[in-house]
């Protein structure tokens, strides 16, 4: 026991005496908090559009002020002739041109029918389809204000509701995304390079020709960065509950319950990486690419699973942070209890004990 | 019973096209309470041997005991029981002094408390430094302090690696001062250098080169096995002083040795005159030629040159 005691304490002070680390491992999941909360957002605002008005009446004009009262577009140009379109997108700072065809307000009262065209830059194809379906809507609405005044006999009027998230914020997706990634990146990697740092300064080579036992080295290694986790889980949520306006609808205890298995399997991998490097810079390089680059692109929160091809859909079940975000929407969004995400439980369970069983049996217990 | 007992111990390294031998067929013994040297130039190897005794690594063939223990069978007995100090230094930086000796004696499942007697003479030299980080210590009193560390739990046989490589003149002195008083505590000392001056203070050595052990003796005997006689030259012109000697008929060999030429003759019939009579037929001045007794350096460089002829 006086073993593990000052073995921990020897880790805490090489964490704490390192304090350009130690800021960044506190400040990180703050400073990453509040990037993905106010400036990286995939909300379009503000798009540059051209309109070539061909009809310049009552019903155009009142079009164009819908758009541009609008947050979404900004209006850059009027312009006069068809071969102007062209140039204007070329620029590469126009995102949609706006084109109503001659006599517009005349053939929409008189045929019942007018047309508009919509030409969208789709180098981007989501921003083009996005924009596209703004002004859409835009138009739509305008129609449907006239069709008030005539009565029309049959419509639909869809009634959307936005269940857990009214306000469509981003913030509900990515704190528990974000949460995933600070976790594995901490637990992961400070761990792997903990054990790594052992064996570059040699030390590893005297703590082995001693008694101290494998697993007393390993759980004395993982339990200081499991509770700096921890601290990073609390900064997290303080963060998201405070400034982001999120809340936390379920038990936080079972919250915290669950980001502690995460974090106990993130450790476990963490340990694995240690076993088969022997170089710092290595474990930093498989941490990151091996672990964090598959919570990012598979951990189902930048990108859907359901919409990826089956390999990569299979291949999303072996990454840890995929359960643990499921999980956490669930019980901080929805607010549902631990009887919902047993399964998701069980899965994080199984992985962290496999984990461990493999680095505790892969320990090396000499130096070849 | 003796300390450590290696027998036929063989170690290579590598896939099997570029394989390297760094142990070729080792045997020797240490007795309790000896201090026992292994000196050899750079991969020699003698840090592989000192990790197979350590447990840390395994020998291909042959068998070794450390304090009556197989190094592979019963590893943990050893581990509990050895103290190892390796060739790089490996204290931890960020720790203080006293920090990294408490660490090690708990580690080892004992205190600074009581060993304290042990270490007593070595600590007190660095003990007013005990709040410094072992990073900010000079080489010396980090050398010391790992010994303190290596020595903490009152070990039966301590392994030093290289323990003087990198160290100040001074403070090896001291550090050898050291050694001898532990060896007075009864503790079996397996110490390896690169530096042929320090092995007279030890019991016994073994030179070993290229994986094998040329010569295992008291520093006294392997300098008695030198049956020539060995000649020191010097002159005002010391460079072309030892090509000509070396172009000398006579010679066996000559190379240079501090401030003079090491000089064995084919023949030792002949002497003094003959040799004066050469240097001063090619107009050398200021000429000084003495006779002196061989050291191990000239015992290891002659061992060198026969085991290449065997080659």
């Amino acid at each position: 026991m006086k073993q593990f005691i000052i073995f921990v304490q020897k880790e805490f002070f090489h964490i704490f005496r390192d304090r350009k680390s130690l800021l960044i491992i506190i400040l990180m999941p703050i400073v990453q908090i509040i990037l993905f909360g106010f400036a990286l957002t995939n909300e379009i605002k503000d798009s540059n559009i051209v309109i070539l008005d061909n009809s310049k009446d009552v019903a155009t004009t009142e079009i164009i002020q819908r758009l541009e009262a609008s947050r979404y577009f900004n209006v850059a140009r009027y312009l006069h002739i068809e071969g102007d379109l062209e140039t204007a997108f070329k620029t590469g700072t126009i995102r949609l041109a706006i084109v109503f065809q001659p006599g517009f307000r005349e053939s929409l009262l008189h045929s019942n029918h007018a047309q508009v065209q919509l030409i969208a830059d789709a180098t981007d194809p989501n921003t083009a389809t996005t924009v596209t379906n703004y002004a859409s809507n835009i138009i739509r609405d305008y129609q449907t204000d006239l069709n008030n005044l005539v009565q029309t006999p049959y419509m639909i009027t869809p009634q959307l509701r936005m269940l857990y998230n009214p306000q469509l914020k981003g913030a509900y997706n990515f704190v528990p995304g974000v949460m995933a990634m600070i976790l594995i990146l901490i637990s992961a990697m400070m761990t792997s390079v903990a054990i790594v740092r052992e064996k570059e300064i040699n030390t590893m080579e005297v703590l082995l020709v001693s008694p101290l036992k494998p697993l007393l080295f390993i759980l004395s290694k993982a339990i200081p960065y499991m509770f700096l986790s921890l601290v990073n889980v609390s900064t997290i949520l303080i963060v998201s509950v405070t400034l982001l306006e999120v809340p936390i609808n379920g038990s936080l205890a079972l919250l915290m319950a669950e980001a502690l298995l995460f974090i106990a399997a993130a450790v476990s991998l963490g340990l694995m990486i240690s076993n088969v490097t022997d170089s710092q810079q290595t474990a930093l390089m498989l941490s990151l690419m091996g672990l964090l680059l598959p919570t990012l692109l598979l951990g189902g929160f930048m990108f859907p699973i359901e919409s990826m091809p089956w390999p990569l859909r299979i291949a999303s079940n072996l990454v840890p942070s995929k359960w643990f975000f499921i999980i956490i929407k669930n019980v901080m969004i929805k607010g549902l209890g631990f009887t919902m995400v047993w399964k998701e439980t069980l899965v994080l369970f199984t992985m962290a004990v496999f984990f461990l069983g493999i680095s505790l049996s892969k320990f090396k217990i000499r130096l070849a | 019973m003796n300390s450590v007992t290696i027998e036929h111990i063989v170690k290579k390294y590598g896939a099997k096209k570029e394989q390297v031998t760094a142990l070729n067929d080792i045997s020797f013994e240490v007795a309790k309470g000896e201090l026992f040297g292994v000196i050899g130039p750079d991969g020699a190897g003698k840090t592989s041997l000192f990790r197979i005794l350590t447990t840390l690594l395994l020998a291909d063939s042959g068998t070794a005991m450390v304090d009556g223990f197989d190094v592979v069978k019963q590893y943990k007995n050893i581990r509990n029981r050895v103290g190892y100090m390796p060739g790089k230094f490996s204290l931890y930086q960020d720790l203080s002094v006293e920090e990294n000796l408490r660490f090690f004696a708990t580690i080892f499942n004992s205190s600074i408390k009581e060993n304290y007697e042990l270490i007593r003479d070595i600590y007190v030299q660095i003990e007013p430094f005990k709040d410094r980080r072992a990073g900010k210590l000079s080489g010396g009193m980090k050398q010391k302090l790992a010994l303190c560390c290596a020595l903490i739990h009152r070990p039966s046989v301590l392994f030093l690696d290289e323990p003087t490589t990198g160290v100040d003149a001074v403070s090896r002195k001291e550090f050898w001062e050291m050694l001898k008083a532990l060896k007075l505590q009864g503790i079996s000392i397996l110490v390896s250098t690169p530096y042929m001056d320090e092995a007279g203070l030890c019991d016994r050595v073994a030179l070993i080169q290229s994986g094998k052990i040329m010569s295992i003796d008291s520093p006294k005997n392997i300098t008695q096995k030198f049956t020539k006689t060995m000649w020191a030259v010097s002159s005002a012109e010391m460079y072309r002083l030892l090509n000509d000697l070396q172009q000398y008929n006579n010679t066996e060999k000559c190379y240079a040795f501090g401030e003079f030429h090491h000089l064995v003759l084919k023949n030792d019939n002949e002497g003094k005159d003959e040799i004066m009579i050469y240097l001063l037929y090619l107009s050398h001045h200021e000429i000084e030629l003495k006779t002196v007794q061989p050291n191990i350096e000239d015992c290891f460089i002659e061992l060198m040159s026969k085991s290449n002829h065997q080659q």
